[in-house]
């Protein structure tokens, strides 16, 4: 556990010491904000309409209108924020060949791989932890629940650090972070859109792209659905992308 | 205290480490060795357990490398080839980092980063970053984070490579003051690094062992050879042919106005020698026995003729 901590401590201390942390978080907050900003917009326009029809007021709800949309918005943003976090944490390590001091360390393929997750699971947590400012807003003027907001956030941050675990795997696979930030879109993308197949398919086919996607498990976690099916997949797929990462470096090592 | 026995390493169709066999004995530093790519990285890269080996046993301090490699590596300083720094960090955050990696108690880590930036030298530089220090502090950095959890055996890569006369000596001097408490074994391509830092000598070349043992063995073993040197004020064509006719001379050689007689073990012509340059006056100003320095060692071990 000391040894997570020690590479976690030092990795974070990397992202805030380098623009990489305030470059990421930054542009993330902008696109956040004016997402946020234009669905308030559409929204307001949207009640003063509403505000004729009394049946029309019943169905206003800033949670479904706001809050939905905006949690889609933001996972849209954190699939192309992440592999930047990501790409330098072992590609870096084996170009500059500082894994030679990692992997004759007495500490553990494991331990060094937990820990570089931890740090980025840190800086994507101080990044959602900041977009609850735009809640003041609403909360400030309007009555939004909490519940199906917290459940939102929990679900954007399971989805992130599953983004996190593929990164780094991507990452182990290279010492070039540009083909490392690029296979990483790429495989996000692609766990995306893999629900648009689902159109097409039928049967078990559907129903296993279907789990597979990455859409399918959020959705219900952005209308506020706690679901342990969602949380097991991403607790997996975390898993099997960390589980990736230490078989890549443990055979590079055996070659 | 290092032990390698049979050991082998393949990488792919490429024998990097062919049957390679020694022993360093405790407190003692032994060179590794060897012209480029002769396997010393990988040798060294084995022992420290970043790499696995193909065949073959090998521990450090007591411990298997194979079996026990966290033990292990709580008892092998070790400087890489490429120095493991992170640029972005300054010297004593990096060494504060290391410590913590190596498991130095965090009661103990703060005495354990002083001690070694004051071993290595390394006050005037502690709060920059080590993207801004010189090539020789960097060096100073890299030895600092193999000291800093006290080990009992350093395994040293290239120590001096890349730096000036002056901090070579300086460096040298650091590893000789580390002699009898820690074993340590350092590779070179230098010659004069291992006849001025070591005890004795590994050389190998492109994988395969040509030679181990402590240097006044080494050069023992290639006594067979005898002659002398000499140096003449004439410089005639028929000299080599004068001297070569002196019964029991074998070989003669010819290099920038000095001869090099050689002749079979056990005899000693020197007297007839003498006689012949006086007799034809060909004027004498040095005679010197031919002895194998440990160049001409090196070089004949690296192409075989120590081969044991």
């Amino acid at each position: 556990m000391k040894n997570i901590w020690a590479i976690s401590k030092k990795e974070v201390k990397t992202y805030f010491t380098s623009p990489i942390a305030y470059v990421v978080t930054t542009v993330f907050l902008v696109l956040v904000g004016f997402f946020f900003y234009s669905l308030i917009l559409w929204f307001n326009s949207y009640s003063l309409q509403a505000s004729r029809y009394p049946e029309a007021i019943q169905q206003l709800d800033i949670n479904q209108m706001v809050y939905s949309p905006l949690f889609h918005n933001i996972s849209i943003i954190l699939l192309l924020t992440i592999p930047l976090l990501t790409m330098r944490l072992f590609a870096e390590e084996k170009k500059r060949q500082t894994e030679e001091l990692l992997f004759t360390c007495p500490i553990t393929v494991n331990q060094i791989i937990l820990g570089k997750f931890f740090a980025s699971l840190f800086v994507l947590f101080v990044m959602l932890l900041l977009t609850g400012v735009l809640s003041l807003f609403t909360f400030a003027y309007g009555n939004p629940e909490l519940a199906p907001i917290l459940n939102g956030y929990l679900g954007l941050f399971l989805m992130g650090a599953a983004f996190i675990a593929l990164g780094i795997f991507f990452s182990s696979l290279t010492e070039n972070q540009v083909v490392s930030a690029m296979l990483t879109f790429g495989a996000l993308l692609l766990f995306l859109i893999l629900s648009w197949a689902t159109g097409s398919a039928s049967g078990m086919l559907k129903d296993v792209l279907n789990y597979l996607s990455f859409v399918q498990h959020f959705d219900d976690m952005t209308r506020g659905i706690l679901d342990t099916t969602d949380i097991v997949y991403y607790l997996s797929f975390i898993f099997f992308g960390l589980f990736l990462t230490h078989s890549v470096i443990q055979s590079r090592r055996w070659r | 205290m290092i032990e390698v026995e049979n050991l082998f390493k393949k990488f792919g169709e490429l024998q990097a480490v062919k049957d390679l066999s020694f022993k360093v004995e405790k407190g003692k530093i032994w060179g590794l060795l060897g012209p480029n790519a002769a396997g010393k990285t990988t040798t060294m890269r084995i022992l420290t357990g970043y790499l696995p080996a193909t065949d073959g046993k090998a521990s450090v301090a007591g411990f298997d490398v194979f079996q026990q490699p966290n033990e292990l590596k709580k008892n092998i300083g070790y400087l890489p080839e490429v120095l493991p720094l992170y640029p972005e960090m300054t010297v004593h955050s990096f060494l504060d980092f290391v410590a913590e990696i190596k498991q130095t108690p965090s009661s103990e880590r703060k005495d354990a980063v002083e001690k070694v930036i004051d071993i290595s030298g390394l006050a005037s530089v502690r709060g920059r970053l080590i993207k801004n220090i010189s090539r020789g502090f960097k060096q100073r950095v890299g030895i600092a984070q193999a000291l800093i959890h006290d080990p009992q055996v350093l395994i040293l890569d290239e120590p001096t490579i890349g730096l000036d006369p002056a901090q070579i000596k300086e460096i040298r001097q650091l590893i000789k003051s580390f002699k009898g408490e820690r074993t340590i074994l350092l590779s070179t391509h230098l010659l004069a690094e291992m006849t001025q830092t070591c005890d004795g000598a590994v050389i190998i070349n492109e994988g395969n062992l040509m030679a181990s043992g402590s240097l006044e063995e080494l050069t023992a073993s290639f006594k067979e050879k005898e002659g002398v040197v000499i140096k003449l004020r004439q410089h005639g064509k028929e000299i080599p042919s004068l001297l070569g006719k002196i019964p029991g001379v074998s070989k003669i050689s010819q290099e920038v106005g000095e001869f090099t007689i050689e002749w079979g073990k056990g005899m000693d012509l020197r007297d007839e020698i003498t006689k012949l340059i006086v007799d034809k006056e060909l004027g004498l100003i040095e005679m010197r026995p031919l002895a194998m320095n440990i160049e001409e060692l090196y070089l004949s071990a690296i192409s075989g003729g120590l081969r044991q």
